[in-house]
């Protein structure tokens, strides 16, 4: 099972267990992970599940799609590493994954 | 000017519970009123995905969220529901038992006999950006709307955003302002391209600036804005003079006024009982989202079941003097000349 790390903008991390195939934004959900409030559900609609990948896992992580890009627009501190964590899908491919929360969502 | 409307049901919220309420309170004889804060109908569904399909509607496997709304606009059609959009309802007042003067932003008053709050995740309202401190700024030099275009004459105006509205006020604003400046944080942009290709026009004839990056921060005094600070794209730092700001940054809902109803809250939501899903005060229920009692799933399909058992309760209160009998629409001709079929 994957395992995925969130960081608060506080430092505080925490490690949950990820099933693949959900995405990033769910794990957070389902693992009341603050800083995560997806206010539409996850259907790339809002821009509330806002995270930065860590470094190491942007390349493998990918960029986002442009539907994705138009959404960041309405992001808090929004960087070169920012997506939203309901358009990243967990696989093995990802295990040990590192995502940070901003400050705030929106 | 105040205009005061009597109806026996005002409804707060025009999204999909919000217009099933209609149809439920309809069948019963109970003409309704809507109030919302946006410039359509369908709230979450018009506004935030329209075009996502929705899997969970009963003997609809797959229906877009916008088309559902289209759907439910033409089921109650029979009921001729009076919509007031572009308005968020600010004040209710308990005038009877039960009876309520429900008064509006746009100054509209009503005289209603039960207030049916369907205003799911609360209101939506303009982003604020994040940029620290900006709050102070926002009476005076921050503006998230444009009322009076004429404001802005002779004014160095910044406008940040990327949209329609950010796009489309730049047009508007380049002849009346002294100097303008468009910020957006990359080089592509959602709005239209007629309105992107129009802008870069105006930039290449050097009539307004445009940069690529995102404001920091704001300079100025006692709400009087100065200048804005911005990253550029490359990491610059960047200082813009400016009189004023318009930041585009999109809605997001905010729970407002309801919190001063004076009604009971957890959590941002509203209790309460299940028999009728009626508030702590008698004659204002809470239907979809907004609600919560134990077992509650913020579904659409549990807001419509619940927006027929207030209907029946509102009855009570709108009729105290009738008696309901249970029909189905199927065999019904009262119901059904109501719907316009028999």
């Amino acid at each position: 099972m994957p395992k995925i790390t969130y960081i608060e903008h506080t430092g505080t991390a925490r490690t949950v267990d990820a099933d693949n195939g959900a995405t990033v934004m769910e794990t957070a959900i389902k693992n009341n992970i603050p800083g995560i409030e997806a206010e539409c559900g996850g259907a790339c609609a809002c821009a509330t599940c806002h995270v930065y990948v860590d470094e190491a896992w942007r390349a493998k992580v990918g960029e986002p799609s442009p539907m994705e890009e138009d959404m960041l627009d309405f992001g808090f501190d929004v960087r070169e590493n920012s997506r939203l964590s309901c358009q990243i899908v967990v696989s093995d491919e990802l295990d040990g994954l590192v995502v940070t929360t901003p400050e705030r969502q929106a | 000017m105040t205009e005061t409307i009597k109806t026996d049901c005002l409804i707060i919220g025009a999204g999909p519970v919000g217009l099933f309420a209609v149809f439920e309170l309809g069948l019963l004889d109970i003409k309704a009123h809507l109030v919302d804060i946006l410039d359509k109908v369908g709230g979450q569904c018009a506004e935030l995905y329209p075009e996502k399909p929705i899997y969970d509607i009963p003997a609809l496997p797959k229906v877009t969220a916008q088309a559902l709304i289209d759907q439910l606009m033409e089921q109650i059609k029979p009921f001729n529901p009076t919509f007031h959009l572009n308005e968020m309802v600010e004040s209710i007042e308990k005038i009877g038992e039960p009876a309520f003067r429900v008064k509006t932003n746009g100054g509209k008053t009503f005289e209603t006999k039960v207030v049916v709050i369907a205003a799911g995740g609360g209101s939506f309202q303009p982003k604020r950006p994040p940029i620290p401190g900006i709050e102070a700024y926002e009476k005076q030099s921050v503006h998230y709307s444009v009322r009076k275009m004429d404001e802005f004459t002779g004014k160095r105006v910044l406008i940040v955003g990327g949209g329609d509205s950010a796009l489309d006020w730049t047009l508007n604003l380049v002849p009346l302002a002294s100097r303008l400046t468009l910020l957006h944080r990359r080089d592509a942009f959602r709005a239209a391209p007629d309105s992107v290709n129009k802008m870069r026009a105006l930039v290449a004839e050097k009539k307004m600036d445009f940069v690529l990056g995102q404001a920091t921060s704001v300079e100025g005094e006692n709400g009087v804005m100065r200048a804005v600070n911005v990253k550029t794209e490359k990491g610059e730092a960047v200082r813009i003079e400016a009189d004023a700001m318009l930041p585009f940054f999109g809605l997001t809902m905010k729970l407002g006024p309801i919190a001063d109803w004076g009604l009971n809250l957890h959590e941002e939501l509203v209790p309460v009982e299940t028999a009728a899903y009626e508030t702590s005060e008698p004659g204002i229920f809470a239907i979809g989202d907004i609600n919560t009692y134990p077992g509650k799933l913020k579904l659409i399909l549990s807001g419509f079941h619940e927006a027929a058992l207030m209907s029946r309760k509102a009855s009570h209160y709108v009729f105290p003097d009738k008696k309901l009998v249970f029909q189905y629409t199927t065999s019904s001709t009262s119901l059904q000349k109501k719907l316009g079929v028999a």
